[in-house]
This record gives structure tokens, C-alpha cells and sequence, in this order.
């Protein structure tokens, strides 16, 4: 292959750095004495202290966390069972229909869903806050599940669960010992990808919250409305940090499912 | 094969389809012919046809159109180049590790970058010219919606390209074809699929994004997403809110079909 040339080489240093400059910018002030984003003072972790002092901000942040981790164990299980029994269904139009309804709320803006999730929680009569942040959160991770594991049930081979039944396997092994093994890799994509739309969501929550209960997009949010706080750089230095942590840790994950499968093939 | 394992690992995700995906949409279209008094109207319908409403819904679409344009612009030749570097891969993560950090933090870094005493005014200052009011403007609006959305449009150009079978490039400049040529008939009609879910990824959002016209522009910019999110919850008019809504469902099915890729060939 031809090498790039230096027009290349810049172009794509320059989108790395538009990319990158307003994070870094956002970080480098978040060690700022001063109280702005403009003129650095001196050194300090002073922000970053701010956070743990305050303990508003921690229930936020735990709020935030226990959310997107139950949301998305619920989705992961949900999203699971459905994409099995959207390959078990035989009828082609009816699995097509399932298979459209489920994208729309990944294809649906978030107002609309924040908006409508808003009239349905108010109906059914479910309290603004914890609970409607959660449910929320369930529902619009479970249709990403299910287009994670659907192609791993999909490229599976049938005669694995025939084998399996011919030997003397119940449904409950089929569906433990063969299947959940077998796609286990889509599962963890499922459930990382929810955790990441949970972590990751305004607009659905900012709607569905309630007075009391806050998550750190919404905080954020309504600290950024308010004006300029170091606080939310020091935040931003963290989440940035927490990240490329989970990235690391995701690609070496990936990578030792990738070298087990291969090698389980070999064997 | 499937079907005698998974029947009834279907009903938790059918409930959830027809609670948080067929409700919601029908709750979207019955409130928005009620008023506020909760009686039957059409004349939310009738508000949005004036030419408040209308003008609005077309600005809206315009800068959707112009975020989707640069954001277009800027994302193919860089997932192009990508996939002619030698570690792609690691490249593409590090184009996706800024699309993980909170949209939020995001945009509150450029109410510190475009500020009045930002660096960008700063660096103006150094020729000598004037500050200028950058926050609070379409231009800043669009900039910071085309700087998050283009990892977004990266994302699915890359892995179109990069399934490009690199023969065919070849054969056409064996042919005599010039690189334009190349690009015009051969490389961007095999990508177009990822392009397509490109638009779409950018496209929506972009009608709807709240946040950014808040945070960013003040209230120089009124997009749909904005109008939804002030009928819901300053105006509390829920009707109104739910019509707004409908048009943006609407709008959004018109680009699922016009962005919508060939089905088939799929085994």
C-alpha cells in the first residue's frame, strides 16, 4: 500500500486534534487556582477535592453508577431471552416486525422519548425519580442487546442444540450449557454498549427525573446552565481518566475472548 | 432446533415492546389532539401550520442539514486516510474514545473555548482584531454539533471502506481511471451504505439536540428538539409538546427511508 502523503498526515493530526483540544483544554483548567477557563494561576487539586467534599455530588455519582449498572443487567437479561426468541420465531414477517419495532427507540430522537416515557410514566401513575429513571434506562438499552446477540445466535449451528437434545439435554441445559456459552460474547458487547448509553444519557433522563433524584448529565447540566465551575472540570479530568481505563481494560478483554475462541477452534 | 427451547423467553421482551415502544408512540399521537384542559382538539394542528411553527420546523431542518453536510465533509476523507494508516485500528479507537466522554462535558467546554475571553478570541486578539461574540450564535452551534458528531460519522464510513475490496481500486486505475474518477464511480457508490448510517447517526440528532442550543446558543437558535423540551416542561402545554413530536417522528421516518439500506443478500 501506498504511503500517506504529508497533506494526508496533516489533515488527520488536525482532526486528532480538534477532536482531543477541547477534553485537554478542559482537563489542563481543571488544575487551575484561578476560578476560570481563561488564565491559568497556579497548581492545584483543589477542584478535584471539591468533588469528594461534597457529598451531594457523590450521591449523584453513586445514583448515576447504580443506574446504569442495574439498567443494564436488567437489559442484558431481557434483551437475552428476546433475542432467543426472536430466532426462534419461524414466520418471516413476524420477525421482521419484531425486528422493526425494535429499533425504533435506537433510531428515535431522545426528545421524543423522554417526552412520550413522560406521559406513559405520569399514566400509569409512576413516581417521578429513581424509579422512572431506571425503567427508562432498561427500555431504551434492552433494543442494543438484542442487536448484539442476535447475530451470535444467528451464526450458530443448529445441529449443536440437535446433538445436545439427542444426548439427553433438557431445555434448561440446551439453554445454559450450549446457547448462554456460546453467545456469551454478544451478552458482554450488550451489556457494555447499556452501560455506556446509561452512563452517557441526558435528554431521556432529564425528562423522566423528578426533584429529588439527579444524575451526573443532568447535574452537569444544570451546573453548565449556571455558568463556569471547576467543578465540572475536575469531573470531566475524571471521567476522561475512568475512560481510557475501561478502554484499556475493554480491548484487552476483547482480545483474550477473541485468542480463546480461536484457539477453542484449534482444539 | 430453537423454537422448542425459547417460546416463552419471549414475553418479557414483547411486554417491553409494547409498553415502551408501540405505547409511547400512541400516547405522542393522542396527546397531541387534546389541549390543555385535556379535550379533544385538532388545534395543536392548526397551531402548527402558522407560519411561527413552520418557520421554525424549516430552520430546524436547515441546520440539521448543515451539521450533516460538514460533518459529512470532514468525517469521509479522515475515515478514509484511517484505514490507510498501519495500526487502524488503534486509530479508529482513538477517534471513538472523545465520542465516550459525556456529550455534555463537551459542549461545556466550548462555553469556555468560544468565551469572550476564550482562546479563540484570544488568538483573534493577537492580529490585532477585535473580540467577537462567538457563544450565543448559529455559527457556534454548528460547530460544536459538527465536532460531536463526527466520530459518529466516522464510525460507519470506516468499516464501509474498509470492507472495499481494494482489488476494485486497482482494477480501475489499471483501467486509466483518474483518482477522482476512482473515488466518483467505484469508491463512494461501494461506501454509500455506510454514509447512509452516517446521515442518520447525525441527522436526527441534530433536529433534536436540546442541550447544545441551550448551552451554546442561547436562545438564538430554536431547533424541534428545543421546542418539545420548552413545551413539555416551561410551558407544560403538553399537547403542543406531543404535536412538535409527531412532526419530528414524521420527519425522522422520511430520512430512515430515504437513508434506509437494501435489505438482501444476507444469508
Amino acid at each position: 500500500m501506498k504511503k500517506l502523503s504529508t497533506v494526508s498526515k496533516v489533515y488527520l493530526v488536525l482532526v486528532f486534534i480538534i477532536l482531543y483540544a477541547p477534553i485537554f483544554y478542559l482537563i489542563f483548567y481543571s488544575f487551575n487556582s484561578g476560578g476560570s477557563m481563561n488564565h491559568f494561576e497556579s497548581f492545584t487539586l483543589e477542584h478535584y477535592k471539591a468533588i469528594f467534599d461534597d457529598s451531594r455530588l457523590i450521591v449523584i455519582l453513586m445514583n448515576t453508577v447504580i443506574v446504569a449498572l442495574l439498567s443494564g443487567l436488567i437489559a442484558t437479561i431481557i434483551g437475552t431471552l428476546g433475542a432467543i426468541g426472536i430466532v426462534s420465531i419461524k414466520d418471516h414477517k413476524m420477525r421482521n416486525t419484531l425486528l422493526s419495532l425494535n429499533n425504533v427507540l435506537i433510531v428515535s430522537p431522545d426528545v421524543v422519548i423522554g417526552a412520550s416515557f413522560l406521559i406513559l410514566f405520569t399514566i400509569i401513575g409512576i413516581k417521578l425519580g429513581f424509579a422512572s429513571v431506571l425503567i427508562s434506562h432498561v427500555a431504551f438499552s434492552i433494543p442494543i442487546v438484542v442487536l448484539m446477540v442476535l447475530p451470535k445466535l444467528l451464526e450458530m449451528n443448529t445441529s449443536l442444540i440437535d446433538a445436545a437434545k439427542d444426548l439427553g439435554a433438557t431445555k434448561r441445559d440446551v439453554l445454559t450449557r450450549i446457547i448462554l456459552p456460546y453467545i456469551q460474547p454478544g451478552i458482554f458487547a450488550g451489556f457494555f454498549l447499556a452501560l455506556t448509553y446509561s452512563l452517557d444519557d441526558f435528554a431521556v433522563t432529564f425528562f423522566v427525573t423528578g426533584n429529588g433524584f439527579s444524575t451526573l448529565s443532568v447535574e452537569i447540566y444544570s451546573m453548565a446552565r449556571a455558568g463556569i465551575s471547576l467543578t465540572i472540570n475536575a469531573i470531566s479530568g475524571l471521567v476522561f481518566f475512568i475512560t481510557v481505563l475501561v478502554v484499556i481494560g475493554y480491548y484487552f478483554v476483547t482480545n483474550r475472548t477473541k485468542n480463546n475462541t480461536s484457539e477453542g477452534v484449534h482444539r | 432446533m430453537f423454537n422448542k427451547v425459547s417460546k416463552g423467553s419471549l414475553f418479557p421482551y414483547a411486554f417491553w415492546i409494547a409498553l415502551f415502544v408501540i405505547a409511547p408512540i400512541a400516547l405522542i399521537v393522542y396527546y397531541s389532539m387534546l389541549d390543555l384542559n385535556g379535550h379533544f382538539t385538532l388545534n395543536n394542528y392548526k397551531a402548527f401550520f402558522t407560519p411561527v411553527y413552520l418557520k421554525m420546523t424549516l430552520t430546524s431542518f436547515w441546520y440539521a442539514f448543515l451539521i450533516t453536510f460538514f460533518t459529512l465533509i470532514i468525517a469521509y476523507p479522515t475515515a478514509y486516510l484511517l484505514t490507510k494508516t498501519k495500526h487502524k485500528h488503534l486509530w479508529l479507537m482513538l477517534i471513538i474514545i472523545p465520542s465516550w466522554i459525556n456529550l455534555l462535558l463537551k459542549t461545556y467546554a466550548f462555553i469556555g473555548i468560544f468565551g469572550l475571553y476564550g482562546p479563540i478570541n484570544a488568538f483573534i486578539k493577537t492580529f490585532g482584531l477585535e473580540q467577537q461574540q462567538i457563544l450565543f450564535t448559529d455559527f457556534s452551534f454548528i460547530f460544536v454539533s459538527v465536532y460531536i458528531f463526527i466520530p459518529f460519522m466516522i464510525i460507519p464510513i470506516f468499516n464501509s471502506l474498509n470492507k472495499l475490496n481494494p482489488t476494485l481500486v486497482y482494477a480501475a486505475r489499471d483501467l486509466g481511471a483518474s483518482s477522482f474518477t476512482t473515488f466518483r464511480r467505484i469508491i463512494f457508490p461501494l461506501t454509500i451504505d455506510g454514509v447512509k448510517s452516517g446521515i442518520q447517526v447525525t441527522f436526527i440528532p441534530a433536529l433534536s439536540l436540546f442541550m447544545i442550543t441551550r448551552l451554546i446558543a442561547g436562545n438564538q437558535v430554536i431547533t424541534l428538539g428545543t421546542a418539545i423540551e420548552q413545551q413539555f416542561l416551561v410551558s407544560q402545554n403538553w399537547g403542543m409538546g406531543s404535536t412538535i413530536a409527531v412532526f419530528l417522528i414524521i420527519l425522522m421516518v422520511i430520512i430512515m427511508l430515504f437513508t434506509g439500506q437494501k435489505k438482501g443478500g444476507r444469508a
